[in-house]
């Protein structure tokens, strides 16, 4: 391993020596939610109900460069009719301070089921959407992302 | 040194912990026709966010500096509508050649330091803190008349000497990691520290919605945060520094089209 | 002083799937980050957001800490009727923030 590349300004050992310094400033937070806490949170929302796979895509990049603002977008398949069509979608997740991210209470007069907004993600985690349908029955899908870290934040 | 195998050992295993890779040749200082500004750098989410008037979260103080440009202020009981009349039209171009000369005071000054000197000039009104939220939105609304306008700052040759001093600064070596803005910024850009990518430093979209910041901040903010990076310590807001180095990025970004407000992470 | 962009389509033919979008600024202080002095800076949320459309509740929202600094939420609705959208952002005080917007239906 060569010890940087000579005359023409940064070093190879500047270059860590600044990284370090950027990481030196991040500091340690709160006690997080966890797998459990979700699990829980998922639970007052459906009760008893079965959460069943499908009808929800949960649109989110999968690598974020920033967890301050994370866009997210839920559609959920439905006709959005008078007899057929989403009440409720849930966001959670399992690393942040606390499980649950956003309620969005829909009827059949929004056309269709689609919501967006930005959220902010701690850490790398799983994220867990769940759509409540007029029939009574719950939908799921989740996104597995990861958050990558920061350099020179402010302190 | 004594010090020094301590620190090699320190720094390979920071090494590894970022993932920086072996090598890192060193790139010359980006050619003008290879200039990228730091929007190319982002996510494609984040150049989505930018490029959305409706969801660009910057927009809020574009909008907050539009309803102060028509408001009374000061003593005067003037607005800046009062003597500019629509911004869309006396404004457009304005922060692109910004900072300027200013001759009753034979020093350049940047765009928040002609918006309070035209407060205590013509409206009688005290100036406005630096990274205030009212003159973050002043600037970011009179940014925005010139957005898609290419950069033509550093004209007056009077700057000369400002923009000279800039250059010096940018490229001294400073703080307990005696590292230059260069150093990062000019020889290692489009590589990653941690995991962000370094940037080509042009200060094309200021003042800009950070993500990190959550926030609207200026280009001195900028300034601060990395000059805290290198462990170096900030000059204070409004300090003529920050002007001079703004004065040499901005005339070596000429050409570039202005951003404002823009998004980074 | 609360500023809120909100983007409706000024008209739009009936039966029309309008989509809607809504900034406000806001912190969204999350309660769990330390300030400069070291201790914790108090929680300030926008907890509940509601849309209404000539006085008919057409979408709400229970926000929490995890939503993003200056939120944004975008959604649809059915353009049925000539009229106004309202918007209410409220916090944990119960302080609401309001913006309207007309639409034509034809």
């Amino acid at each position: 391993m060569s010890e940087g590349s000579g005359s023409m300004g940064a070093t190879r050992r500047d270059v860590l020596a600044a990284g370090a310094g950027c990481l030196a400033l991040i500091v340690a937070r709160p006690a997080r939610a966890t797998p459990e806490s979700m699990a829980s949170a998922i639970k007052a929302f459906v009760g008893e109900a079965e959460v069943q796979t499908g009808k929800v895509a949960l649109d989110i990049p999968p690598l974020v460069e920033n967890g301050n603002s994370v866009p997210l977008t839920v559609t959920v398949e439905s006709p959005m009719t008078q007899q057929d069509f989403v009440r409720t979608i849930a966001i959670f997740n399992e690393k942040n301070p606390q499980p649950n991210v956003a309620v969005f209470h829909l009827g059949p007069r929004a056309g269709r089921a689609v919501v967006s907004t930005r959220i902010r993600l701690g850490d790398s985690q799983n994220i867990v959407a769940i759509a409540r349908l007029s029939d009574g029955t719950f939908w799921s899908d989740s996104a597995e992302l990861i958050v990558t870290l920061p350099a020179c934040v402010e302190s | 040194m004594s010090g020094l195998p301590n620190r090699k050992l320190r720094n390979a295993g920071i090494a590894g912990a970022l993932g920086l890779g072996a090598a890192l040749a060193l790139a010359p200082e980006a050619l003008p026709q290879e200039r990228r500004s730091g929007f190319e750098f982002m996510s494609r989410e984040s150049q989505v966010l930018q490029q959305d008037d409706t969801s660009n979260p910057g927009m809020l103080w574009v909008a907050e500096g539009e309803a102060l440009w028509s408001a009374r202020t000061g003593a005067s009981g003037r607005t800046c509508a009062d003597c500019h009349g629509d911004a869309a039209v006396s404004m457009k171009g304005v922060a692109a050649r910004y900072p300027v000369y200013f001759a009753e005071q034979s020093r350049p000054i940047d765009l928040q330091g002609r918006i309070n000197i035209c407060r205590e000039v013509n409206q009688n009104a005290t100036p406005l803190p630096y990274e205030s939220r009212e003159l973050l939105a002043l600037a970011a609304f009179i940014g925005k008349q010139s957005r898609g306008m290419p950069i033509t700052a550093g004209d007056d040759q009077r700057l000369e000497p400002f923009r000279a001093l800039g250059q010096e600064l940018y490229e001294r070596r400073q703080g307990q990691l005696n590292f230059s803005c260069a150093n990062c910024h000019d020889d290692h850009w489009g590589r990653k520290l941690a995991s962000s990518v370094i940037p080509q430093s042009h200060p094309t979209g200021y003042p800009l919605y950070r993500l990190e910041w959550q926030s609207v901040g200026s280009l001195q903010r900028r300034f601060r945060n990395c000059m805290v990076g290198v462990r170096a310590e900030p000059y204070p807001f409004g300090s003529p520094e920050y002007v001079n180095l703004e004065l040499f990025l901005m005339t070596r970004a000429r050409g570039m089209p202005l951003e404002t407000p823009a998004i980074r992470p | 002083m609360a500023r809120a962009l909100i983007n409706v389509p000024s008209k739009a033919k009936r039966g029309e799937i309008i989509e809607i979008k809504a900034l406000v600024s806001h912190p969204m202080e999350t309660g769990y980050r330390t300030g400069p002095d070291g201790g914790l800076v108090p929680r300030d949320i926008i907890s509940r957001f509601l849309c209404t459309y000539n006085g008919e509740e057409i979408f709400s929202a229970d926000l929490f800490p995890a939503i993003a600094a200056n939120p944004f939420l975008s959604f649809t609705t059915v353009a049925t009727e000539s009229g106004r959208i309202a918007f209410r952002w409220i916090d944990d005080k119960g302080q609401a923030h309001l913006e309207t917007a007309e639409i034509v239906v034809e």
